[in-house]
């Protein structure tokens, strides 16, 4: 990484800009595309691809080659996807699998075993009145409640997720990061939410961004790592596009949009772009990677309008909590009580609906 | 998982569908003498309403009551009262927009979508728009002393029934002038509920009448000899012959007909926004559209990749019942058109394009037409050259802007184009070179009250919207203000 002189013989020199047609990185309108085989074992990265990160200048020259991202457009064609009509059927099953997909999260300085116990207690058992109500994915904590949730969850199948990076801010060296991750893994987390370097990523020190994000999957070994774009602070849709991209080069398994401790957090425009860069990351390399969108998702309505994104966008192989999930509290019950009302026939109030 | 989106029809009964309509004449729904036209629903290719039509007697009454009209009432009304008017008919859109939209769907085919969204609400903001001009002619730079013509007829289109009358109507009436004012034969219901909205305002009678008919009411109206000012929107073929037929005479004209648009997206494109931009300007209301961007021009340089994404994108429309809240494309308008796009899309495969047809399925009955795109479409076919109105994209390649600009000039027709690149200066360089009423930048079917619209060559002449749409209803000191 280190020797951008040196970029010229090698292939990244020959790495045709995404404008040209190989390796196609592109990102598409890949709308409703073809179901994909559901595929668990990740394929090496074709060496072309390898190439990109070769320097930071490489990477520069990659990301900056990216197409535009035009915000008019973009915000209109996500308006025409918010109005697609889910009912009945549809509904009860998109609410089902929104709450499977739910990193069920509490990431306070208030936060006390007590509470994480609560949550992943409510992750377990969604709705006492109807106990076919699917579980969350996740829990997802600070580092240091990762061994409460871990012991109230043994053996559930939900998985404990844990921040780490120095979240959110993530202005802390690399080795206290690296020691923040294995803080999180030695107290037995499953996932790893990591945050990127938004400094160094609006400075244009891509390379800085790419070197923290591996030497993190390295650190996590077989642990998914989620890194966290905080798309909040990178004040454009381009800017979105390219730390995207520069996620999947470094290893991301999942890219994930905010901490939520920054407005805004998750939206739907920024969430199709990302859906958009995975989607052509797969088509690119053969990999299968995920997004989590997190924050500000409040309502079954809005999360109903992000599954039909994540239909249209990336595919409807998609719809899986291994690759797409929402970071939220609140949401969940709202689709609990969506889901009675589905069932019932009638609303119910919030009294019906445990707190956690 | 397989998502399957509920369908979300629309209910019809809220277009309060009636079996007959009657024309509006002097501030009457009456029985005109001509034989009753059938309207028919394009997305079954079922009969859904009667309506009572004009025969040439009819135009001389309805022309006659617009007179009295014009002469006892409407010209001599200070603009703020007009204005009034004009408020209430704008608000009493916006209070039957449901109805309107659902009737506007059956009616003409197109999805509810659009109506809802689209066509309902943009022919009240004309309305509005106007409405607020009606007290400001005097000193707004159309001359020392603007005053209305006097009688409007006006011809308008199937494409838009509802928003082509608010278009035509609205700038008349904030002028000043009395309107006869003609539907397309497929499509009348939606201005005859436009009708009862103008009654219920209590619009002084004969100011506004509405003569349902065939092309021969058409002619009939326009070469009357009783008005002073004509309007049309439609076929290059007609216009022309009624630009004849007022030769000569003292009425002012003004013309908006077909187009054969471009759309050149260059290589540094927002590619993304761009294959939307050009689904949205060629699959919009089914590409029935006199501005629709039936032509892509995209630069060689990523011509492959931009056409594999635009027919993912393609594929991805659905089509299908125009009632359904879900629909990206409805049905073609009639049986006589779908014949006509048919047969040019023979024509193009015929001639050597490579034809791709979305696998999209299609309803049984009804005129219906799965999105086309056809590549390779050279400068010399007829899909390229011609005004199909159907959702068919002619798609040809280009390498550098000047041949963009040539390509996208070579046509006898200018009424809009397209141009997508995020450098603002190519944008702007394009722009000035295109011969085109309107140029898009970024973005494509974009309209607005305030916004002139109107064609070069053989797209017609004179300007819709804004300050310029009113000045096409004035007697102006300089023809050539705004």
């Amino acid at each position: 990484m280190s020797k951008p002189a040196a970029a010229a013989t090698t292939p990244a020199a020959k790495q045709p800009t995404p404008a040209a047609k190989q390796p196609a990185p592109a990102a598409g309108p890949h709308v409703a595309p073809q179901p994909l085989p559901v595929q668990r074992s990740k394929p090496g990265l074709p060496p072309d691809v390898a190439a990109i990160s070769a320097s930071n200048s490489s990477l520069k020259a990659f990301l900056h080659a990216l197409p535009a991202v035009d915000p008019v457009g973009l915000e209109a064609r996500v308006a025409v996807l918010g109005t697609r009509s889910i009912k009945k059927d549809s509904k009860l099953q998109l609410i089902d699998l929104a709450i499977s997909m739910v990193d069920l999260t509490t990431l306070e300085g208030a936060d006390t075993e007590g509470k994480v116990r609560n949550l992943c207690r409510k992750a377990l058992l969604p709705d006492p009145d109807y106990p076919d109500t699917p579980r969350t994915a996740a829990i997802c904590v600070y580092p240091d409640m990762v061994r409460t949730a871990a012991t109230t969850l043994a053996g559930s199948g939900i998985r404990v997720a844990s921040v780490a990076t120095a979240f959110p801010a993530g202005r802390s060296s690399l080795e206290v990061k690296l020691a923040d991750i294995a803080l999180a893994l030695e107290a037995g987390a499953d996932e790893i939410d990591m945050v990127i370097d938004r400094g160094a990523f609006l400075s244009g020190n891509y390379a800085k961004v790419f070197e923290e994000i591996t030497a993190a999957k390295k650190a996590c070994g077989q642990t998914v790592l989620k890194v966290i774009l905080e798309t909040g602070e990178l004040g454009t849709y381009d800017g979105v596009r390219r730390a995207s991209w520069l996620a999947l080069l470094a290893g991301a398994d999942f890219i994930k949009t905010s901490t939520g401790k920054v407005s805004p957090a998750a939206t739907l425009p920024v969430t199709y772009l990302m859906l958009q860069a995975v989607r052509n990351w797969h088509d690119m390399t053969g990999q299968r990677r995920s997004v989590k969108a997190a924050g500000g998702i409040r309502t079954t309505k809005d999360a109903i309008k992000y599954l039909v994104m994540v239909n249209e966008v990336a595919g409807a192989s998609w719809l899986d909590p291994d690759y797409f999930r929402f970071g939220a509290s609140g949401v969940v019950n709202d689709l609990i009580m969506q889901r009675r009302t589905q069932k019932e026939g009638h609303y119910s109030g919030p009294g019906y609906v445990t707190v956690d | 998982m397989e998502l399957h989106y509920a369908s979300a029809p629309e209910n019809a009964s809220i277009a309060r569908l009636a079996s007959r309509y009657q024309m509006f004449v002097d501030g009457k729904f009456i029985d005109g003498q001509g034989p009753d036209l059938e309207s028919t629903n394009p997305a079954t290719g079922k009969p859904l309403a009667a309506v009572s039509s004009a025969s040439a007697a009819d135009v001389d009454t309805a022309v006659a009551a617009a007179r009295r009209a014009y002469e006892n009432v409407w010209s001599a009304m200070p603009g703020a009262e007009r204005g009034k008017y004009l408020f209430r008919i704008a608000r009493g859109i916006a209070e039957r927009a449901r109805e309107l939209a659902v009737l506007e769907t059956l009616d003409n085919g197109k999805p509810i979508r659009e109506t809802r969204d689209f066509d309902v609400p943009n022919a009240a903001q004309h309305f509005f728009y106007y409405a607020g001009w009606a007290d400001k002619i005097q000193h707004a730079g159309f001359g020392s002393r603007p005053g209305a013509l006097g009688v409007a007829a006006q011809v308008i289109p199937w494409n838009f029934p509802l928003l082509m009358a608010a278009w035509k109507l609205a700038p008349a009436l904030a002028a000043g002038n009395t309107v006869v004012i003609k539907p397309a034969e497929t499509t009348s219901l939606s201005i005859l509920i436009l009708a009862e909205i103008i009654a219920d305002a209590g619009l002084p009678a004969g100011v506004v009448n509405i003569l349902p008919g065939a092309g021969d009411i058409g002619a009939a109206l326009v070469e009357h000899d009783g008005v002073d000012k004509v309007a049309f929107t439609g076929s290059t073929a007609v216009g022309k012959k009624i630009q004849h037929s007022l030769a000569g005479t003292h009425k002012k004209l003004t013309l908006e007909l077909g187009g054969k648009g471009a759309n050149i997206v260059f290589a540094d494109a927002a590619q993304d926004q761009a294959v939307e931009g050009v689904v949205n300007g060629i699959f919009f209301n089914q590409g029935q559209v006199c501005c629709a961007g039936s032509r892509l021009l995209v630069q060689e340089s990523i011509a492959e990749e931009f056409l594999d994404r635009l027919k993912t994108r393609a594929a991805a429309l659905r089509v299908g019942d125009p009632l359904d809240k879900n629909t990206d494309v409805g049905a073609i308008n009639s049986a006589a058109q779908l014949t006509k796009i048919t047969e040019l899309c023979a024509a193009g495969s015929n001639e050597g394009a490579g034809r791709w047809t979305s696998p999209a399925m299609l309803p049984e009955q009804g005129f219906f037409v799965a999105p086309t795109i056809f590549t390779d479409a050279t400068a010399s076919m007829r899909i390229s050259r011609e005004e199909i109105f159907g959702p068919v994209l002619a798609v040809s390649t280009f390498r550098t802007p000047d041949e963009a600009v040539a390509k996208a000039n070579n046509t006898p027709y200018g009424l809009s184009a397209g141009v997508w690149t995020e450098k603002g200066s190519r944008a702007m360089g394009v722009a000035a070179g295109l011969k085109a009423g309107v140029v898009w930048d970024n973005t494509f079917n974009k309209f607005d009250p305030t916004a002139a619209f109107g064609g070069y060559g053989e797209s017609g002449f004179g300007r819709e919207g804004g300050p310029s749409g009113l000045a096409a209803y004035l007697n102006t000191d300089d023809e050539g203000v705004l």
